[in-house]
């Protein structure tokens, strides 16, 4: 039986890419992505334990992550194509005012 | 034997595919790599006997959130993006305090494994055991302990897409 600490650095991990990728990456889409891959990581850890105390909580609480992380996305990339049809960029750095 | 198989197989594709998802210039490749990281997430969802989380992240991300992603991506010109620099100016302090934050976290996994010889990180049988009709007990802890936050949940994402519609429309 594989020990849940190999689940836990497997999470961490993916968490650790998906940080870098959200502070490094100019475009906002791919830095939506890496939050996929961090709520991703979590759940890795929800279910891991999941299994480590036989109680099926953390699975459900898995599946609340994977809905927020759908809303999430959505709401995210609406406000990218509106974004886009104002500024013509999806870059991050250059999404540096309040009002245009 | 074929626990261990799986696992090393499925988390190897999670984390290469991870970091070409991070790496690529191409936003489109970074979506193709994005679907095989969450398929093999699945991948040790199953592994976990997790099945029915296992068919939800199948059929929710790799179907529904990521096919929204590529619409996006399509609808933004990116020709332009792929002869820009792909990273900020920030990188390195970036990476050197994920790399940081992750030394600390991995110390503190491996010191709790092998302080006190705890046996808290060994998965016993018997509680393998308890998890056996896998989706009648999540269905029931659904819509019986968790009733609430599932109702909640469910104006969550009527919230979310009134949201997306009004910002993604021309004219509010």
């Amino acid at each position: 039986m594989i020990p849940v600490s190999h689940y836990l650095f497997l999470s961490l991990a993916l968490f650790i890419i998906g940080v870098v990728g959200v502070l490094t990456r100019r475009n906002v889409i791919i830095i939506l992505m890496s939050i996929e891959l961090i709520l991703n990581a979590v759940n890795i850890n929800l279910v891991a334990f999941s299994r480590l105390f036989g109680s099926v909580n953390g699975q459900i609480f898995a599946l609340f992550v994977i809905t927020d992380a759908a809303a999430e996305a959505a709401v995210g990339l609406g406000i990218i194509i509106a974004f886009f049809r104002n500024r013509e960029t999806v870059l991050a750095d250059e999404m540096d005012l309040l009002k245009w | 034997m074929l626990d261990s198989v799986l696992f090393y197989f499925f988390g190897g594709v999670a984390v290469l595919s991870a970091l070409l998802v991070v790496t690529r210039r191409n936003a489109v490749h970074s979506a193709v790599f994005l679907i095989t990281a969450l398929l093999a997430t699945a991948g040790i969802f199953l592994q976990l006997r997790a099945e029915f989380l296992f068919i939800v992240q199948i059929i929710l991300y790799a179907g529904g959130v990521m096919v929204l992603f590529i619409f996006v991506i399509m609808l933004v010109n990116l020709d332009v993006a792929l002869h820009q620099l792909k990273f900020n100016r920030q990188t390195w302090v970036a990476v050197i305090l994920a790399a940081a934050l992750g030394g600390m976290t991995a110390f503190a996994i491996y010191f709790a494994r092998h302080n006190q010889n705890s046996p808290v990180f060994q998965i016993p049988a018997a509680a393998a055991a308890r998890l056996e009709p896998n989706t009648e007990l999540v269905s029931r802890g659904l819509f019986h302990e968790y009733l609430l936050p599932f109702e909640i949940a469910s104006v969550l994402l009527l919230v979310a897409m009134i949201g997306a519609v009004v910002m993604a429309k021309k004219k509010v």
